[in-house]
């Protein structure tokens, strides 16, 4: 099954490869990642996706948490949240096309923020599913370049991940 | 308050911390901190002759003290020695800090003469590691390293420190913290109270009861209380390889150790058991067999330990409690203080008939040869019966572990230290040097082969600079015996880079050419007397060379795929 853990840890040089690190080191698999500062300077927050069963999970939560720079994690997957990952993605544009990917572009609430003659860059923001849905959508060969960011997430309510 | 460089900070620290000795080896990384010991007196330090011994010293100091141990090498080269004592240290769980030297902090990165990436080579087996940036962060970072190496489930720690870090020109206010709150690291608290009384329910209702106790009960310091509960409870109790001495060898309900070589009554009781209560231990396939579906397969399973990783993580526990080992213990002993429900009397005694029956099976007897060959067993018994059971005995790893765990009963912790985990050839001697540095009056014993003992031989000149009596047992079956062993049962006897053909040294000889005294043992005739001999000698380094019988295999020995009663009894019969 498909988990979204959310972590704060230090902001100290090495603490990421310690992460990573983990992962590789007891053959579990990181599907995405992404890391930034919080509002808290000594703090980063790092969400990465992965999968296994209940007991996998639960052992990557508890290495994870054994890591000293992790300060607090939580599995974002075991209550309701909100998930987003955003996606800029370059495609072929030019005589007709540039119509129907306008289109395409407009129904999944995407926008065109460069473009040239023959290419249009496109922004979209939503669920990894709904960017593997515009891709498909738009057509293999259309697709010149993607670059998404992995997926970011937070609880839904009041329910905080701070210290 | 003081205005001290890096490296006397250095020391100034680690006196600050209690330390008060270190192995390592210098280099050009680290010769502001060599000056800086230079001009101290605190701590002392004991110059290795390879920095994997240094590691291994400390670490068996470690063992045989409880305190951590602390290790010093240079950069590169330095460093990666290292790398197995830390491994080593980690896999078991032992306290350890290495100060390693690094490049200057302009140069960390452009591969500099013995560059390496110590923090990055060395994370996947460390507790923790920290790169010192600045001199001022010494102090705190020492404190730091100290607490995390120490505490919750111990570990090594690694703190990397540039040579500009440690420059004598730069001087800074020196303050050792007093305490380290770190809000990202937090020692588990006590057992939660109401698991313990969930296994104490079980443990009253058990039938066929059996106690499984590890490693963690020796680092936690809680054999008494494991001792107080398992003699009050008269249930049957087993120690892994790394917890021996946990529970005294000799009382009545101990079983022996379990698992791969496990006896066969304590084996038996494993896989039968209807309830086990598991402390300190982390079900290692050396323990389970590779299957553990097989494993207890009517267990309750009851695990205590201070690493929630550690728990479920190969066996899914029943009921499982996180907290130190000493926490849980007396609560439990509380507990079951207080409760109205009594031990099942009735059932214990129709167990320990079955046991008794299993234990008749004398899974350990030795058969004498009848043309004077010297069986390897015969040589731990009568080390046992000369050293009166009350020696430090650290050992290598092979056959000669094996036998040493199987025929030296340990009574109390602390006394067997040998590496569990990673399995490293080469530890024992060093961590003998380190016990015998740690208890200068003990008797230190290093059991080992022809094989280990020359993965670290060198040290023979350390003993011989800091006077170091220990006395090395060596069981030489002229083979990597326990390869060999595999070999004979897997491997059609195909003897595959396990035997030297004619390249092993006179090892009377090179113990002598070191300055010590070495004794050859080739008859069983002369075994207790030259052994006693060799004992007697107690301000010098003995290397006891005793050939053995090389067809000797260690058994019982667990199938492969089995289940935990399925053994190897002896070349010809099987469970």
């Amino acid at each position: 099954m498909r988990r979204i853990i959310s972590i704060l840890m230090e902001n100290e040089p090495g603490a990421l490869s310690r992460v990573v690190g983990l992962f590789s080191q007891r053959n579990y698999n990181i599907d995405s990642l992404t890391v930034a500062p919080t509002e808290d300077k000594s703090l980063s927050r790092l969400t990465l996706t992965t999968s296994g069963d209940e007991r996998r999970i639960e052992q990557i939560t508890k290495h994870l948490n054994k890591l000293i720079d992790v300060v607090k994690l939580v599995d974002l997957t075991e209550g309701a949240h909100i998930e987003r990952e955003l996606m800029l993605i370059k495609v072929k544009a030019s005589g007709a096309q540039r119509g129907e990917v306008k289109r395409t572009t407009d129904i999944f609430r995407g926008q065109i923020v460069d473009l040239t003659n023959s290419v249009f860059s496109i922004q979209l923001t939503g669920t990894s599913d709904k960017l593997d849905a515009f891709i498909t959508a738009l057509g293999e060969n259309v697709v010149l370049e993607v670059a998404r960011t992995g997926v970011s997430g937070i609880s839904r309510g009041e329910k905080i991940l701070s210290l | 308050m003081d205005q001290l460089s890096g490296g006397e900070a250095l020391l100034r620290a680690l006196h600050d911390e209690g330390v008060e000795i270190i192995f390592g080896y210098p280099g050009g990384a680290v010769l502001h901190i060599y000056d800086a010991i230079f001009n101290q007196d605190k701590v002392e330090h004991i110059l290795v002759r390879h920095e994997q011994a240094a590691t291994h010293a400390a670490d068996g100091y470690a063992r045989g003290t409880g305190k951590p141990g602390v290790v010093l090498v240079t950069s590169g080269p330095g460093a990666t020695n290292a790398i197995t004592g830390i491994a080593t240290a980690y896999m078991d769980s032992i306290p350890m800090v290495v100060i390693s030297g690094q490049v200057e902090s302009r140069m960390i990165g452009t591969d500099g003469f013995q560059e390496t990436d110590m923090v990055g080579v060395s994370r996947p087996i460390v507790k923790h590691s920290f790169m010192v940036q600045d001199a001022a962060e010494i102090p705190r970072i020492v404190k730091k390293a100290f607490h995390i190496a120490t505490t919750g489930r111990p570990g090594p720690v690694v703190i990397d420190i540039p040579k500009d870090v440690t420059d004598p020109k730069t001087k800074f206010d020196y303050e050792y913290p007093a305490d380290i709150k770190m809000r990202s690291y937090t020692v588990p608290a006590k057992g939660h109270s109401g698991q313990i009384k969930k296994a104490v329910d079980v443990l009253m209702a058990a039938k066929r009861p059996m106690i499984y106790a590890g490693g963690g009960v020796i680092q936690g310091e809680g054999s008494p209380l494991l001792t107080e509960l398992t003699r009050k409870l008269g249930f049957p109790i087993t120690n892994t390889l790394m917890g021996l001495g946990a529970y005294p060898a000799s009382d009545k309900q101990f079983l022996g150790m379990l698992g791969m070589h496990g006896t066969y009554e304590a084996n038996m009781s494993m896989h039968y058991c209807d309830v086990l209560l598991a402390i300190g231990v982390r079900f290692d396939d050396r323990v389970t067999n590779s299957d553990v579906s097989k494993f207890c397969p009517d267990a309750t399973i009851l695990h205590v330990d201070i690493d929630p990783a550690s728990i479920s993580k190969t066996v899914a526990a029943d009921v499982p409690i996180v907290g130190s080992v000493t926490s849980v213990l007396e609560e439990m002993l509380s507990q079951i203080a207080s409760s109205k429900q009594k031990v099942d009397q009735k059932s214990l005694k129709v167990w320990w008939d079955q046991i008794e029956q299993w234990r008749e099976k004398d899974s350990l007897a030795v058969t004498p040869s009848t043309d004077g060959t010297i069986k390897p067993q015969e040589v731990i018994q009568a080390v046992f019966e000369i050293t009166k059971g009350d020696a430090y005995v650290s050992s290598d790893v092979g056959q000669h572990q094996m036998f040493a765990a199987q025929y030296y009963g340990f009574d109390k912790p602390r006394r067997w230290i040998n590496s569990g985990g990673l399995g490293t050839m080469g530890f024992g001697f060093p961590a003998a040097m380190g016990i015998q540095l740690a208890f200068p009056y003990a008797v230190s014993v290093c059991i080992t082969g022809e094989g280990s003992f020359q993965m670290n031989l060198q040290e023979l000149a350390t003993c011989m600079q800091y006077k170091l009596p220990v006395k090395i047992v060596c069981l030489n079956n002229r083979a990597l015996g326990m390869v060999k062993q595999w070999q004979d049962m897997q491997y059609g006897g195909r003897y595959s880079h396990s035997t030297y053909e004619e390249s092993l040294p006179d090892f009377v000889k090179l113990a002598e050419a070191y300055g010590h005294v070495g004794i050859r043992i080739e008859d069983k005739s002369e075994l207790d007397a030259k052994l006693r001999e060799a004992f007697s000698l107690t301000d010098k380094l003995v290397f006891i060379d005793v050939l053995v019988d090389p067809e000797e295999h260690v058994y019982p020995m667990a199938i492969k795929g089995g289940a935990m009663k399925d053994m190897i009894l002896s070349k010809s019969e099987r469970t």
